[in-house]
């Protein structure tokens, strides 16, 4: 990643409050809401959308296994009708990043592991920085860590920075994704203001929920977030990826967020570097819509693998 | 994960017009004078056209003083005989009737608003149509409950309105004179601006399709100089105008000593005042929708902009880079964001004004954008490092045009805010409700919003302080603008 160009004085005040307008914020989203997205903006929508998905996989009872069906449909998303992209990343427990990587070898999707005590981040720093080092050994490419959100609602921002920038050392090459898990965080102006932690403190990207949490993505939290994203990058030049995870799970929504990034950040947030929606049951409602507009009808379920 | 030149993606929103085959036009219309559709008795015609694309959409009846004389003989035949006698609750179905066929056709109606007016298909969808009918339903409630509305007096309608209304807003003008007045018991002739007839006419249409009685409403179309006649005619006992506070001036003048109940609702340069502890992005949606919501063409438009010193940059920073997602277009599609303006005529003032800017050294930053060929277009415009003495801060451009001043602390923003012989609308941003209020109470506006921008609900009363104009259209206050009280 470049260098980061902003001096100490650059960083704001994280103690003073944010002021984000909670219904103005959910009126903006209205309009994004009522974009008309037909014909060859839809298609191209919708293949951009499969490109962006990290396939994901975070449950108690998974296994080799479980792993490998899920790696193989990333690479492998519909092979009855060529010409379709793949999907950014598959999405596992660092126990399972071995497991993921030599399956998905060989195709151009990426490991993303969660670390740092994934979901609860209730952990000694230790342990995180070591979840985080094992999972980078075992050859993620991506990391995506919780911040404490004890720790945030305490108001100890320092400590969330200071964690958040240990675990981007440790990363090394690997992007580090932030997970603020705004359902626990509540109102949009702590969501402001631990994205400006997250986003000082060295992410990559910052992403919405961890998805064991209701509410998980929202457009509202989404588009504050972008807001975040945006300032980050008028003030510093850095260029800072999104990901809402959680909740996402028909394309109509789907196309309704690309709208959103398009116009608060612009077309270059538009690539799977830079834009990613963490879901596990998008794909095939996107795949779905593809073949849809395509050919003209709809398709049983029938046709699409669960994996 | 060296620094990667991404390749640049491009992706566009197709076009996605609303479809115009469900519309019924005529080609030709003539005036609606008791109950019937009259032809001009001057013969007479002028052209109603689509500013998008400088197509003629229907030839429209010019009246001329006799017409307006029958329009007038027929509404006050209608009172005297029918609506001053019916019960207010046989007139509130009326009104009620008409507001739930204008949602039935809510979709005709919208369309043919963007076709005649140029406004985005976005806004006569959301907002002038369903507005619309909801003026209607509000003053439906009233009109049996008028000494509820007026406790301890005795309430009598005025008997004829003469009606005069602008091209901004025409239907939803036309709801906002036409169904307090009928609630309270008055008949009307009512005049729509000459650029934008067409929706007036198709409520002429419903209005008949309603049943309420001939005569009760006539709408005759026509110039100003058909607005003169409906001011001077001797037999209207009220005269309600929304325009300019030129042509409100000489009204003001012609009415005086007649004995006629005059409200006028005029022109505008409304400050939008920006606090350095406001919501920042959500301001900046305010300020877009404060100047650019219906090109520009609204009297209450957040015209003047006030953003206090410190984060002067950072909000026009982001206002421009907000404005780079604006989608200026094709009225009729879906996407369009900003439309085409209302006129020739009004696009040269417009264009005037931006002349003046630039001849006043003022910094100019417009849209990044192709504007459409063929119509009439104005690309949405800043002015910044703005003073109280510029001719463009001062006078009201009723286009896409924002001028842009810095102040330091709040009494200074309230004297500038102030200083100016307008008093319609302002706006305030700020995080703190003491601020809030502090401000609301010392600007001198009718309308004031904290936090949002150009909000409209027939609850509300609207009306302004000074050269804005006086009276108040919406709400109870609307009411009284058309009856005697004893």
């Amino acid at each position: 990643m470049p260098a980061r160009k902003f001096v100490n004085s650059d960083i704001p005040d994280f103690s003073q409050q944010a002021h984000i307008d909670k219904v103005g914020v959910e009126e903006r989203v209205s309009r994004f809401q009522k974009r008309s997205i037909k014909n060859e903006s839809k298609l191209q929508g919708l293949k951009m959308i499969l490109n962006m998905i990290d396939l994901t996989t975070l449950e108690g009872k998974d296994t080799p296994g479980k792993v490998k069906q899920m790696c193989y449909k990333a690479a492998h998303l519909h092979d009855a009708h060529p010409g379709l992209p793949t999907v950014a990343a598959v999405c596992v427990y660092p126990a399972m990043v071995a497991t993921a990587k030599k399956a998905v070898e060989g195709s151009d999707v990426k490991v993303a592991s969660v670390s740092t005590a994934f979901p609860s981040g209730q952990a000694p720093r230790k342990v995180k920085l070591d979840d985080t080092k094992f999972a980078v050994d075992n050859g993620a490419d991506e990391i995506d860590m919780v911040i404490s959100r004890g720790k945030f609602l305490e108001g100890d921002y320092n400590f969330v920075f200071d964690e958040i920038a240990a675990i981007k050392e440790a990363c090394g090459n690997a992007r580090l994704k932030v997970i603020l898990e705004t359902g626990e965080l509540v109102t949009l102006d702590n969501v402001r203001r631990a994205s400006d932690i997250a986003l000082y403190a060295g992410a990559d990207f910052i992403k919405t929920s961890t998805g064991k949490i209701q509410p998980a993505a929202t457009m509202q939290v989404t588009y504050t977030m972008l807001e975040a994203i945006r300032d980050y990058k008028l003030k510093t030049g850095i260029q800072v990826g999104m990901k809402p995870a959680g909740g996402i799970s028909n394309s109509k929504l789907a196309l309704h967020y690309l709208v959103m990034v398009k116009e608060t950040l612009g077309e270059e947030w538009l690539t799977n570097e830079w834009f990613r929606f963490g879901a596990s049951s998008l794909a095939n409602d996107v795949l779905m819509q593809i073949l849809k507009t395509e050919t003209g009808v709809y398709q049983s379920s029938d046709y699409f693998s669960i994996d | 994960m060296a620094k990667k030149k991404s390749n640049q993606i491009k992706w566009d929103y197709a076009s996605a017009p609303e479809s115009t085959g469900h519309i019924q036009l005529k080609d030709r219309y003539d005036l609606f004078i008791g109950g019937k559709w009259v032809k001009p008795s001057s013969g007479k015609y002028f052209d109603s056209i689509n500013p998008a694309n400088k197509k003629v959409i229907a030839k429209v009846a010019h009246a001329n003083g006799s017409d307006v004389d029958k329009a007038v003989k027929a509404a006050r035949k209608a009172y005297d005989e029918i609506w001053s006698r019916i019960s207010p609750a046989e007139r509130a179905k009326y009104i009620y009737r008409i507001a739930r066929l204008m949602q039935e056709r809510a979709r005709e109606l919208a369309v043919i608003e963007s076709l005649d007016a140029g406004k985005v298909i976005r806004e006569s969808r959301d907002v002038d149509v369903p507005l619309a009918c909801n003026h209607f339903f509000y003053y439906a409630g009233w009109a049996d409950k008028l000494e509820y509305a007026f406790p301890n007096r005795r309430v009598e309608p005025l008997g004829v309105a003469g009606q005069i209304i602008p091209w901004n807003f025409p239907l939803l003008m036309a709801a906002w004179k036409i169904a307090p007045a009928l609630a309270a018991g008055n008949t009307i002739v009512l005049k729509p601006a000459e650029t934008t007839s067409l929706t007036a006419l198709k409520l002429a249409e419903i209005i008949k399709d309603s049943g309420l009685p001939d005569g009760v409403v006539n709408i005759v179309t026509g110039f100003g100089d058909t607005g003169a006649e409906i001011v001077n005619h001797k037999d209207i006992n009220k005269i309600a105008f929304t325009g300019s506070t030129a042509v409100g001036k000489i009204i003001q003048k012609a009415t005086a000593g007649t004995g006629k109940k005059l409200t006028l609702e005029l022109g505008g340069k409304s400050a939008n005042i920006i606090m350095d502890d406001a919501p920042l992005d959500q301001a900046v949606e305010g300020i877009i929708n404060g100047i650019f919501f219906n090109q520009g063409h609204v009297c209450c438009a957040g015209s003047r902009l006030f953003v206090q010193e410190n984060v002067a940059d950072i909000v026009i920073e982001k206002l421009k880079h907000r404005m780079k997602s604006l989608i200026i277009g094709d009225p009729l599609d879906k996407n369009t964001d900003i439309g085409a303006i209302n006129s020739k005529e009004q696009l040269d003032t417009i264009n005037k004004y931006i002349k003046i800017g630039l001849k006043e050294g003022a910094e100019m930053y417009q849209t990044p954008c192709d504007l459409p060929k063929g119509g009439y277009y104005c690309a949405p415009t800043l002015f910044t490092g703005m003073s109280q003495s510029s001719v463009i801060v001062q006078e009201e451009i009723f286009g896409p045009v924002l001028t842009i001043q810095t102040f330091r602390t709040v009494d200074e923003v309230i004297q500038k805010a102030n200083n100016t012989p307008y008093g319609l609308a302002a706006g305030v941003w700020t995080d703190k409700g003491s601020r809030i209020f502090n401000l609301t109470t010392k600007l001198k506006a009718g309308v004031i919003w904290a936090n949002t921008y150009n909000k409209f609900d027939p609850t509300s009363p609207f009306g302004g302080y000074k050269e804005s104009g006086y009276g108040r259209e919406g709400g109870l206050h609307g009411l009284e603008a058309y009856v005697k009280l004893k």
